[in-house]
């Protein structure tokens, strides 16, 4: 299948019933996207898909042909040096996805409440726990 | 995970002949569920048949009196349609408490229904509702849709298409109880209508159900009746999420709530 991945075409020969989530770490080499549960609890592989952030776990690689998505390795966003200014990571396993969904959130409501951004990152755990300066950082890139 | 042949058909009409032409086929929709069971295993069809990007399985219109959604319509999509939030605003609370943002992003109405999760938190919502599934070939009022534990009155090849709702649709409550606010599987859900007297629960059985007798005090205007009818209307279980003892306790409790609550409408 052919999909756009953080900005290029790429092409993969393998069964579209491949999870997306292993397509790219083990196909496509992008091991910025983590395994954590597997089954859509943590939201460690975030990806966005079309702009919108979903478990790269969940999904079947052949359902992206056609899609644009990004990943981690794809991000540019003022996000990611206010999480290092901020000490917004600790062991750093839910960070990529951390940020694609703060990400997504901020796309969608440039101004959210805190309320906001902890619902909006409720699909996203932190073990460490290190969820107030996360929320703090976020908070910080509203536009 | 072993070969799964992935297909993607061009419409719901080449859906349904993939799915009864293919041996041991498996509808795949948005995966919230289909891919955890095939990824653990506990699931191992030989192939997917991607009803995902099916335009005639999206989208929210109105219908005569009520409102119909696409099976494959997103919970985000449901969350942000201002004709739900008119016609059935209780289904905009369901959808709000499943999962976070990246399960709202994919699961469906479809999904909720084929899994026939007994937690599956829309269903009580559709119970009391009154909600008619229909299906490339037919239509089912969702009270008679499960069968046993997650089984359907689904035929061979038979897809969902949409989800009707009627008009009486607007006066439903619910209410749903789990660990945590975002991302739980539900302990005790919980929905009613006062008119038609609806009374529907989830993960208090094997089946998300009506509670008849609790229906039929309702009925006669019976709120404490209603609320002691319940404990012979579930068969609820010990589990890791919670004791048979609790769940009795709290859809009583929670079902007191939602009549006087419900009093004023």
């Amino acid at each position: 299948m052919r999909f756009t991945l953080n900005g290029s075409t790429v092409a993969l020969d393998v069964s579209g019933s491949r999870r997306l989530l292993d397509a790219l770490r083990e196909d496509l080499s992008l091991t910025g996207t983590k395994e954590g549960c597997g089954e859509g609890e943590c939201g460690a592989c975030s990806v966005l898909i079309d702009g919108e952030v979903v478990n790269s776990c969940l999904v079947a690689v052949g359902q992206v042909e056609g899609c644009e998505v990004v990943t981690i390795e794809g991000l540019a966003s003022p996000l990611q040096q206010t999480f290092i200014d901020r000490g917004a990571a600790q062991c750093g396993i839910c960070t990529p996805g951390m940020l694609l969904a703060a990400h997504a959130l901020l796309n969608a409501n440039p101004r959210p409440t805190e309320d906001e951004v902890r619902v909006g990152l409720a699909g996203n755990l932190c073990r460490c726990t290190g969820y107030t300066k996360i929320i703090d950082a976020v908070l910080a890139c509203r536009m | 995970m072993p070969d799964v042949t992935y297909l993607r058909p061009r419409d719901v009409a080449h859906a349904v002949r993939l799915c009864e032409g293919t041996p041991e086929a498996r509808p795949l929709g948005g995966g919230t569920d289909l891919m955890v069971m095939l990824h653990a295993g506990t699931v191992r069809p030989r192939a997917l048949v991607d009803l995902w990007s099916l335009g005639e399985l999206k989208g929210i219109r109105r219908v005569d009196g009520g409102v119909e959604i696409g099976a494959a319509e997103p919970y985000t999509g449901i969350i942000g349609s201002a004709l739900v939030a008119e016609h059935c605003p209780a289904l905009v609370a369901a959808s709000r408490t499943i999962g976070a943002a990246q399960i709202q992003n994919r699961g469906t109405l479809g999904g909720n229904l084929a899994n026939a999760s007994p937690a599956g938190d829309t269903l009580p919502v559709l119970l009391a509702a009154d909600a008619i599934v229909v299906t490339d070939r037919r239509t089912i009022p969702v009270a008679d849709f499960f069968t046993g534990y997650r089984k359907t009155a689904l035929g061979l090849g038979e897809l969902i298409v949409a989800v009707r709702l009627p008009a009486s649709a607007r006066g439903v409550r619910f209410r749903k109880v789990g660990t945590r606010a975002a991302q739980a599987i539900s302990k005790v859900v919980v929905a009613v209508n006062r008119e038609p007297a609806r009374i529907a629960f989830g993960s208090v059985a094997e089946v998300p159900l009506r509670a008849r007798s609790a229906e039929a005090s309702l009925a006669r205007g019976d709120v404490q009746g209603a609320v002691a009818a319940v404990a012979a209307d579930i068969r609820p279980i010990d589990d890791v999420r919670s004791t048979a003892e609790y769940r009795r306790t709290v859809a009583q409790n929670v079902l007191r709530d939602l009549l006087d609550a419900s009093a004023s409408y």
